[in-house]
């Protein structure tokens, strides 16, 4: 196993991280001028981001887990308001391991926007409630999804009901109130909507693929995340005096900062372990997948709130971003149904492997 | 190569790893270690080494990881001192005490925390005075793990109180044997006795007995924490350990408690954070292999290790309950769990406290602002050290 990128691969993180820091910018979204950054999605899918684990002949760029995570790492870091985790991880995997080769090149080249619906109404994955009817020798799909990721920009839904799995473009699109002001969330509602069916042996076991590979996608994000906030409130204690000293001379803030790099350590060694699993021993990518999550999870919640009380009064503020990634913390911890029921799949799959 | 190597490794430790830890098979076994060639493989073979590189050593470990191996008596030589006299000894020094150290025919201790001086070890008080050509030590040392076992020790002692505490410390090897060393037992709250503490009294020392330069004993200090510090990092959880993540899930099916939807969800943080940590360990050796060495994150593979293991006794007592409290004597299992619990409170004292580490973690990686420092420019003999109580 590797858990230390190599050369190329860093190379990817700092060209990412040059783009984003060149053209990101959360703040047109987080005030409510724009729903996702416009500009910033059209050049991750000129750079090939947006299909980097999808076969070239499939107009993807044909790279493994490893390389998207640091891609998606980037991206939680600087909170980028893209629908990189929706579109280029949960609905393209979701096409790829359906198989489908109609849409899946439009969402690689980044050109459509995707979402996956597979939340029903307690948030927990598995099939929405939908009924799908065949009609004039296609599908009709009818009924709603109640928690679609990017599902207010989407341009194509991939469904998942207990009749099976489906693709559509035509859909209702209420957006939700969201936590999260970087990423959005819709209530789709199905009404004689056409829709394509995806056939496949097995519909439930592709949705436990595309989880899999979404829990390392989202571990990612997490990482990145909790690398960003302990690298500002390090920052912020070394600049910030109180009582004569810089904070962060101060053993209960110096120690919380400790805490904070043990935890984005550990997450980060967990993840190198879990996209590395991804890309050379499927087999074991449910544990490594299900372990991860309970691990950042928790752990990036925890870190968010952590820095932001090091912050003080400024990071309670509007202005400062210590609560955007809070936000995005808490919202996330909670995609796949919440902690108990990460523990609980984690919990059966130890009991599998004894 | 390393197929080969890791083959005779492998078929050795097979052929060779006794069922019991009594000081004479660890003895014994080190001695048939060393003559198989498997001994030091990363010290020069000038002094009874392999000279071997660091794949080899990790080849070993990763075998040896199969199995509980009865050296725990050696680690401070083999992980501390002996690292240390290779670092900074003379080439007499290395000709006399490496070669025995690696055969495990001399075992050693280290010889630095006193009553007053714990967490700030450059604090401490045992005395070197320079009669002559020798020196006269005069003191008392504590928490010193297999004293009680250890034919050699590697002593701090203050041999000039005038300058500042890190300046006037020097380095000494020193027969335990010698009629001025007194060691007594002291009771851990195990209510076992792996430490001690030991009493110099007019203990006379060579010139040639100094490790490194007179006045440089805080170097020689530190150079042998660095060591500490990896050897306490890279240490491998027990096969036994009855805290370990297999272990309590196998009591919890003993006890018919593996169904209980909060024990599960217990084990399972457990196995998270235990995943996470090795999964760290491992990155920080590739990283290594890859040449940047851990420094100070091993101070993060310390302080988690030690967080582990008090979720491990919280996950232990979901699961047992009563039991863990209660346990019918003639039960091994509930003995075992206890000693562990036991144990527990130690991993976050040895070797650097917790909060120590934070401190590391966050002046030495976070480059953090230090704390103001009162005693860094002060004579030693001008500062308060140790605990004070006012009347």
């Amino acid at each position: 196993m590797q858990l230390v990128l190599d050369t190329e691969q860093r190379q990817l993180r700092s060209t990412v991280r040059e783009l984003l820091a060149d053209h990101g910018n959360v703040r047109s979204v987080v005030d409510g001028a724009e729903r996702y950054d416009r500009a910033l999605w059209k050049q991750l899918g000129e750079l090939g981001l947006t299909g980097l684990v999808v076969p070239e002949d499939r107009g993807g760029a044909g790279a493994g887990h490893v390389e998207r995570a640091v891609v998606l790492e980037e991206l939680g870091r600087a909170l980028s308001p893209v629908p990189f985790f929706p579109s280029a991880v949960l609905a393209v995997d979701a096409l790829q391991a359906l198989g489908d080769t109609e849409v899946l090149p439009a969402l690689a080249a980044g050109e459509k926007i995707g979402a996956l619906a597979v939340s029903g109404d307690d948030g927990s994955w598995g099939t929405v409630p939908v009924t799908a009817t065949e009609r004039d020798g296609g599908w009709a799909l009818d009924g709603h999804a109640p928690f679609v990721l990017s599902g207010d920009i989407a341009d194509v839904v991939v469904v998942h009901t207990a009749q099976g799995w489906f693709v559509t473009e035509d859909a209702e699109r209420t957006p939700l109130s969201t936590l999260d002001p970087t990423r959005g969330q819709a209530k789709l509602t199905f009404t004689g909507s056409r829709a394509r069916k995806l056939d496949t042996a097995d519909p439930p076991g592709v949705l436990g693929a595309v989880r899999d590979r979404a829990a390392v996608a989202l571990a990612a994000e997490q990482v990145g995340g909790i690398a960003k906030v302990l690298e500002i409130t390090v920052e912020y204690a070394k600049v910030r005096v109180q009582f004569g000293r810089a904070i962060g001379s101060y053993q209960a803030v110096k120690h919380a900062c400790a805490d904070l790099y043990s935890t984005s350590e550990r997450a980060e060694s967990l993840l190198r372990h879990a996209a590395w699993v991804a890309d050379h021993e499927p087999a074991e990518l449910p544990l490594a997948a299900a372990t991860t999550q309970v691990f950042t999870g928790p752990a990036y919640f925890e870190a968010a709130r952590s820095g932001l009380q090091l912050h003080g009064g400024i990071g309670y503020t509007w202005e400062h971003d210590a609560h955007l990634y809070y936000k995005r913390a808490k919202s996330s911890e909670l995609l796949f149904g919440g902690q108990d029921e990460q523990l609980a799949r984690l919990a059966g799959l130890l009991a599998e492997d004894s | 190569m390393s197929g080969e190597f890791r083959d005779a490794v492998r078929s050795w430790l097979a052929d060779n790893v006794p069922g019991d830890e009594e000081l004479e098979t660890a003895k014994r076994f080190q001695a048939a270690l060393c003559d198989a060639g498997l001994a030091g493989l990363t010290w020069p073979e000038e002094y009874g080494g392999r000279g071997l590189s660091a794949d080899e050593q990790q080849i070993f470990d990763q075998e040896a990881a199969r199995y509980d191996l009865p050296t725990s008596v050696f680690r401070i030589g083999m992980g501390m001192c002996g690292p240390t006299i290779l670092d900074l000894g003379t080439h007499e020094q290395k000709s006399r005490h490496i070669p025995p150290l690696l055969r495990g025919e001399e075992i050693w201790c280290q010889l630095f925390s006193e009553p007053g001086a714990g967490s700030d070890v450059a604090s401490l008080q045992t005395r070197a005075v320079r009669d002559g050509d020798e020196w006269v030590i005069n003191g008392q040392k504590v928490w010193t793990t297999v004293a009680h076992l250890a034919d050699f020790g590697a002593l701090l002692a203050r041999t000039d109180p005038d300058v500042p505490k890190h300046q006037g410390l020097t380095m000494f090897l020193i027969d335990m044997h010698d009629p001025a060393v007194t060691v007594r037992p002291l009771k851990d709250m195990t209510g076992r006795a792996p430490f001690n503490e030991v009493y110099f009294e007019n203990l006379r020392l060579p010139a040639d007995a100094v490790l490194g330069q007179v006045g440089q004993g805080w170097l020689a200090a530190v150079t042998m924490l660095g060591h500490e510090r990896v050897s306490i990092g890279g240490f491998v959880r027990k096969r036994r350990d009855p805290l370990a993540h297999a272990n309590l899930a196998e009591t919890a099916r003993r006890y018919g408690r593996d169904r209980d939807p909060v024990v599960r969800a217990e084990l399972a943080k457990l196995y998270a954070a235990e995943r996470a940590l090795a999964l760290f360990n491992t990155r920080l050796r590739q990283e290594a292999e890859a040449g940047s060495p851990p420094g100070a994150r091993g101070s993060v593979a310390k302080l988690a290790g030690a967080l582990l293991g008090q979720q491990a006794v919280g996950v232990a007592s979901t699961i047992g309950g009563p039991r863990v409290a209660a346990w019918d004597p003639d039960d091994p299992a509930g003995a075992e769990l206890a000693l562990a619990i036991n144990q527990i409170p130690s991993s976050s004292i040895a070797g650097g406290t917790d909060q120590i580490q934070r401190n590391i973690i966050g002046d030495r990686i976070l480059g953090l602002p230090r704390e103001p420092v009162v005693d860094r420019d002060v004579p030693f003999r001008d500062l308060r050290v140790g605990t004070q109580r006012t009347a």
